[in-house]
């Protein structure tokens, strides 16, 4: 088989740095989401705990240990981040495969907050937002995945066709907030 | 205007898509009749007062509410999955 070069989804576009706040591509190498069938829901986190060493999280709320993520993705839905799910799983779940499929970058810094207020209509604070939180929200009007990555760190998620829009988003707010000196 | 997800909390109103009158999750019986079938796909009711609205979190976490609140004070009586409501 060819061996096909990967290219960024974010292109030339990434990283970019504003003073102290950084903004930079999170690659996912490997991603899967997990929608439990109807009432199964308890089953598919135990037996993922099994496998990767975490369950499903409630709404609102993502885990990790080591490389492995599970992220809450919506109704119903979470992401895995990083780790194989276990081909049994698709038994109680629907399984399907989003390498590649989503896009995700980090804005960490003093102005991350400052400049997501102006894009997302969510109090992302870390008083209301803390560790451990995430959310399915807007990014201006894309649809995106915004979870607190510890400390400063937001890691946003949008569909891969939208990367670029998002990069550049993110980076016009961020010089937008440093340019008031704030 | 802000609705309350069961799932997220409170969210604003641009996070939501309007779905049309909650009466389209009492779907008549396939033999229930003309009359019936023309009730619910044309007929609606425009109340200056309580009113049951499906929503849907679409820039959140994709679940279809309805959502009961007053056309003439604004207020948000209550929100409930869909998914509770149509068994």
């Amino acid at each position: 088989m060819a061996n096909l070069i990967a290219t960024p989804p974010f292109g030339d576009t990434l990283p970019v740095t504003v003073g102290a706040t950084t903004i930079t591509e999170r690659p996912i190498e490997r991603a899967a989401s997990v929608a439990p069938f109807a009432g199964r829901a308890k089953a598919v986190s135990a037996a993922l705990k099994q496998a990767i060493g975490l369950g499903l999280t409630g709404p609102g709320e993502w885990a990790a240990k080591g490389e492995a993520s599970v992220i809450w993705f919506g109704r119903d839905t979470w992401l895995v981040i990083g780790a194989e799910v276990p081909e049994s799983l698709q038994a109680d779940a629907a399984v399907t495969d989003q390498s590649d499929a989503w896009a995700c970058l980090r804005i960490d810094g003093p102005q991350a907050e400052a400049a997501l207020a102006r894009l997302v209509p969510l109090d992302l604070r870390a008083a209301a937002f803390g560790t451990g939180r995430t959310a399915r929200s807007l990014i201006g009007h894309m649809s995106a995945s915004i979870t607190r990555a510890g400390g400063q760190g937001y890691d946003l998620m949008v569909m891969r066709s939208m990367a670029r829009t998002l990069a550049h988003e993110v980076a016009e707010a961020l010089q937008s907030v440093a340019a008031r000196g704030a | 205007m802000r609705l309350t997800c069961p799932l997220c909390g409170e969210r604003d109103r641009r996070e939501f898509y309007y779905g049309g009158d909650a009466m389209a999750l009492e779907r008549p019986a396939p033999d229930a009749g003309d009359v019936a079938w023309n009730d619910y796909v044309h007929l609606r009711d425009n109340p200056a007062g309580a009113t049951r609205d499906l929503w849907y979190h679409d820039g959140g976490c994709g679940t279809w509410l309805v959502v009961e609140r007053d056309t003439l004070t604004h207020a948000i009586a209550k929100v409930t999955p869909a998914s509770e409501v149509a068994r």
